[in-house]
Formats: C-alpha cells, sequence, structure tokens
C-alpha cells in the first residue's frame, strides 16, 4: 500500500516534469495522444472490461464529443474547451439512446449491435452537411501554439478519468457493474436493476471518451467524420488499448494506451527512419499479430498478467502470481 | 398470517402448460416444501414467483400484495431472496465480494456492505473461504454460497431450489442445520428438493406437484403416505403393493 503510494507519487512527478526536461514537440505530440487514448481505453475499460458489455463502437462518443466541441467553436463562437464539458454530456444523451436500442441485446449480438451503431453515426456526420459540414470537416483556430497546454490538460483528464473510476468501482456501482458481467440472471435475482446499472456505465464511459473526442478537436484543430468516427482508428483502437493493457484493470488501459501509441508511432514512421518505408505499411498486420499474442499468452493483459510477465522475465521461483484478481473491486 | 400466495398460477411455454393452475399459501415462519418428480414445474414455479418468466395467467401475492408483474430485482427488494439449482456464483469475484454485491440491496456504503457480509459469511460458515474465488469452491461451498448471497439481500421469504442436490452425507446434514438456523432466525422458506431425507425432516407442510398440477398437500407424513404422490414417484404399479 505504502509502495503504491510512493510509485503513484514518483510517477506523478516524473509526468509532470518529463515536458519540461526533454523539449521535444514529437515526444510531446505523443504522449498527449497516449493521454487521450488512456482516457478511451479506461472509459471502455469501464464499460467492457468491468460491466462485461464489449462496445465495439465507442466512436460514436468520441466523435460525437470532438463534433461537439468542433460545432460550439465553428457555428457558435464558444470556446471549442467548453467540448471538454459538454461534448461529455451531449455524448451521454448520445448514450442514452444506443444503450435504451442496444441493451435489447446481450454479449455479441450487444457488440455487433453498437458496431452497427458507429457506423450510422459515421455516415450520418459524412452526409449531414448542414451541420458537420460532411467530408470538408470542422477546421478551428488552436487556442495555444506551444503543445505544452495541452500535455497538461491531457495529463489532467487522464488522472481525473482514472481516479474517477478507481473510486466509482469501490462503491456499490462498482460492485454492480462487475455482478452484471458475471452473471446477469443472478445478478437480477440479488435485487439488481441491471438494464439501469449498465446504463449508468454506459453513461460514464460516454461522458470520458466525448471528453477525449472534444480535447482530440481541441488539439488537432481539424476533424472530419472519417477519422473521429472510424471504425478501425478509434473503436477498435479503444479495445486493443483495453485487451493489451488488461481488461478490468484500473491501471491496465493505461499501460495499453502507451505500448498501442509506441508500436502504432514505431511503424508508421518505420522505426523512426531506419527501416525501409513499406515497414510503416505493416502496422495494422504487426495490431493484429499483437493482439492474438496478448489473448493466447497474457489473456488478462499486461497489467492483469504482470506477475506472469515479471517470472518469464526475471525466471523468479517464487510465486506471488495471484491471478484471480481478475475483475475484483 | 399467509406471507406468499400463489393464487390458480399458470405458465404456459407454447403448448405446453409447465404450471397448471397451482395454488398455495406459505405462511410466516414456517418451512414449506415443494416436491414432484423431475419436470414436474418446481423450478418453473420459483422462476414465476420472482417473474424471471411473466406468468400467463392467475397471481402471486406477497405480504397481502400482487407482484405478478414486477421486475425480478423489484421482488428482491421487497423481501423475497432466491437461489438457483444451478448455482450461478459470480464466479471471478471472491467469495466475499459475492456476498458485499448482494448486501447492497440493503445498504448503500461500502462499510455497511461489508459488515453485513462478513456476519453472514460467519453464520453460513464460509468465513474460511472469504478471499477465495467463487469459482474455486466446490459444490457444497457453492451451495452454500448461493444460500449465503440470498440471506444478504436480507430477506422475509427465502426461495432455496435444491440447495441439496449433489451433497455427500455429511454435507447433507450441515445444509438442514444451516436451513434450521435460517427459519429460526425467522426468515420463512419456501424449499423445493429432491432428497426425501431433508425435505421430510425439514418441512412443515409439504407441497406435492406433477406435469404441473397440484396432487397433494399436508404434512411430511400426509404426503409421503399419499396415493397419487406415490404414483407419481414409483410409477402405478408400485402404488398399490
Amino acid at each position: 500500500m505504502k509502495n503504491k503510494k510512493i510509485g503513484l507519487t514518483v510517477l506523478g512527478i516524473i509526468a509532470i516534469v518529463f515536458p519540461l526536461v526533454i523539449r521535444s514537440d514529437y515526444y510531446l505530440h505523443l504522449l498527449i495522444i497516449a493521454l487521450m487514448w488512456v482516457v478511451i481505453g479506461s472509459s471502455w475499460n469501464l464499460l467492457a472490461g468491468y460491466t462485461g458489455q464489449v462496445s465495439f463502437g465507442h466512436a460514436i462518443f468520441f466523435g460525437t464529443g470532438a463534433y461537439t466541441a468542433g460545432i460550439l467553436a465553428a457555428k457558435l463562437g464558444i470556446s471549442a474547451w467548453w467540448g471538454l464539458v459538454f461534448g461529455g454530456v451531449v455524448s451521454m444523451l448520445v448514450a442514452l439512446f444506443v444503450g435504451w436500442v442496444c441493451f435489447r441485446l446481450r454479449g455479441p449480438y450487444f457488440a455487433l449491435a453498437t458496431l452497427a451503431g458507429g457506423e450510422i453515426i459515421r455516415l450520418v456526420a459524412t452526409n449531414w452537411e448542414s451541420l458537420t459540414e460532411g467530408m470538408v470537416g470542422i477546421l478551428i483556430i488552436q487556442s495555444f501554439r506551444s503543445k505544452l497546454p495541452y500535455y497538461y490538460i491531457a495529463l489532467f483528464l487522464a488522472i481525473f478519468c482514472i481516479y474517477a473510476i478507481a473510486i466509482v468501482m469501490k462503491t456499490k456501482w462498482g460492485y454492480y457493474f462487475v455482478s452484471v458481467r458475471e452473471d446477469q440472471d443472478a445478478a437480477e435475482s440479488l435485487g439488481i436493476n441491471t438494464a439501469l446499472y449498465k446504463n449508468v456505465s454506459l453513461l460514464i464511459s460516454a461522458f470520458f471518451t466525448g471528453s477525449a473526442g472534444a480535447f482530440y478537436m481541441n488539439y488537432m484543430a481539424f476533424i472530419d467524420p472519417q477519422v473521429v468516427f472510424s471504425l478501425h482508428y478509434i473503436s477498435i483502437m479503444a479495445i486493443l488499448v483495453g485487451i493489451v493493457g488488461g481488461v478490468a484493470t484500473i491501471w491496465g488501459p493505461a499501460v495499453g494506451a502507451f505500448i498501442m501509441v509506441g508500436v502504432q508511432e514505431t511503424f508508421r514512421s518505420s522505426f523512426f527512419g531506419v527501416a525501409p518505408k513499406w515497414v510503416s505499411q505493416g502496422h495494422a498486420l504487426v495490431f493484429g499479430l499483437l493482439v492474438i499474442f496478448v489473448i493466447m499468452f497474457m489473456a488478462n493483459g499486461v497489467v492483469g498478467d504482470w506477475s506472469k510477465i515479471r517470472r518469464a522475465i526475471f525466471r523468479k521461483k517464487t510465486s506471488r502470481y495471484k491471478g484471480e484478481e481478475y475483475g475484483t473491486p | 398470517m399467509v406471507l406468499l400466495e400463489l393464487k390458480h398460477l399458470v405458465k404456459a411455454f407454447g403448448g405446453l402448460k409447465a404450471v397448471n393452475d397451482v395454488s398455495f399459501q406459505v405462511e410466516k415462519g414456517e418451512i414449506f416444501g415443494l416436491i414432484g418428480p423431475n419436470g414436474s414445474g418446481k423450478t418453473t414455479i420459483f422462476n414465476c414467483i420472482n417473474n424471471f418468466f411473466p406468468i400467463t395467467a392467475g397471481d402471486v401475492l406477497f405480504k397481502g400484495r400482487s407482484i405478478g408483474g414486477l421486475k425480478t430485482y423489484k421482488v428482491c427488494h421487497l423481501g423475497i431472496g432466491r437461489t438457483f439449482q444451478v448455482v450461478k456464483p459470480l464466479a471471478r469475484l471472491s467469495v466475499m465480494d459475492n456476498v458485499i454485491a448482494s448486501a447492497f440491496c440493503r445498504v448503500n456504503t461500502i462499510k455497511e456492505a461489508e459488515a453485513q457480509a462478513e456476519r453472514i459469511l460467519d453464520f453460513t460458515n464460509l468465513t474460511g473461504e472469504a478471499s477465495k474465488p467463487a469459482k474455486s469452491l466446490p459444490i457444497a461451498g457453492r451451495k452454500r454460497l448461493e444460500i449465503a448471497r440470498a440471506l444478504a439481500t436480507r430477506p422475509d421469504l427465502l426461495l432455496l431450489d435444491e440447495t441439496a442436490a449433489g451433497l455427500n452425507p455429511s454435507e447433507l446434514d450441515e445444509a438442514i442445520g444451516l436451513i434450521k438456523k435460517i427459519r429460526d432466525s425467522g426468515i420463512t422458506i419456501l424449499i423445493v428438493e429432491h432428497i426425501m431425507k431433508v425435505i421430510m425432516t425439514i418441512s412443515d407442510r409439504i407441497h406435492a406437484i406433477n406435469f404441473g398440477q397440484t396432487i397433494a398437500e399436508g404434512t411430511p407424513r400426509q404426503v409421503a403416505n399419499n396415493q397419487a404422490v406415490i404414483e407419481a414417484y414409483l410409477g402405478e404399479e408400485y402404488a398399490h403393493s
């Protein structure tokens, strides 16, 4: 417990000081994107990992948040930063509808329904040109020229999101979420309104994802439907971040976010220019292989199976692997 | 005082009437047994009481109030706890967390829920397994966990669905002891059971059904000597010998 506190403090200090020491816009950009994925991955994990409702459509909420911020700024002249709040709120409204439709289904059928939902909203955003400018996209003016403020805002969002989820998981709601995941029928007979708590989980998840979307709008200053409502750049990436890091763990998605952004960038840049150009074409393939590897050898992700990994690396005989902590609130 | 009353309950799956016009009353404080051969509709009756299935006709009254159309979780909040024949533990959670999750039915803070869970684990003799994941328990432990979870919702009426099935003789005695202890703590019990040793020794009254219809009701002795019950269990040729 004390070790954990010290570890977190050290991590916090590093996170705050890092950009002041390493003054590279390139690395700062990667960190900002990774921190944004911490938020998306964590909120996906709340719904899919803890509550057991695997979503293939988190781009719905990301895109909604981004467009809320964008439309506020471009059409109404209100600062896009308000999107951090309103983007989350509008995403929650969309989530109410998504939940109303999709929670009639269970398991893989729910996942497929959210996948369809993501594609529907992408097409709506592409064609509803009077509101979204369609494929032209929305362009706003960045608030800051330096990347530093964005870094600290993203850091704040990520910490806030992880902290909020960690708190929620220690309350009645958290226990109810995992109960719903383990057995909906049993949960219902134990007095848990499963329909309500699935929606509560979805709403929280949607709020943070929408907020992350709004941050993306502010940071990138340009969005179009193909990017923010993208199935494989957003929805699938959210799943990868969760699975690689470790579903149903507080820190899993955070670790997963840094790994996935790292892998993505390594391949996109052809190993930072060292490897031949064609390597950059292979990043989707590597993602696929990585997921297969994770599912086969460490189904609980890097964080969930950390003690297993440590043993494999250090060949420690004394096992502290508990292995059964999966999803315990 | 009548705690639970079934009034001409009918549950049809398509053309098949799994429960056909069953009526009985469970008095407060008693252990009421429900018996019948395989497929006679006992579990279906349970599923109708806590509304896993919508009932086709008739009504279920709890504390004088109709609970026919209520959602399952609301039935639980009114004070009916149930266990499942095919146990449904929250497999990857610890035994303790299983019970805490159920305790939240009545309390809101984690502290109260933990305190209540500890009491109930002690009551059901599961304290030793509190930190183990539920899926690691053997069948006897899982059955007890089912009971513990149901108790954590602080029911007035407990529906026990074959909690003794699959237990060895010494575990059976423990189960019987536990059920009696629950009754003594003031909880009314409606129990479905196949094992005659259990049902005959603990029930105050027994209601027997076959093919979804009532065939007998009375004290254990009356039911055991009833022609229709013997026919249902052993076949007609043994009934007269």
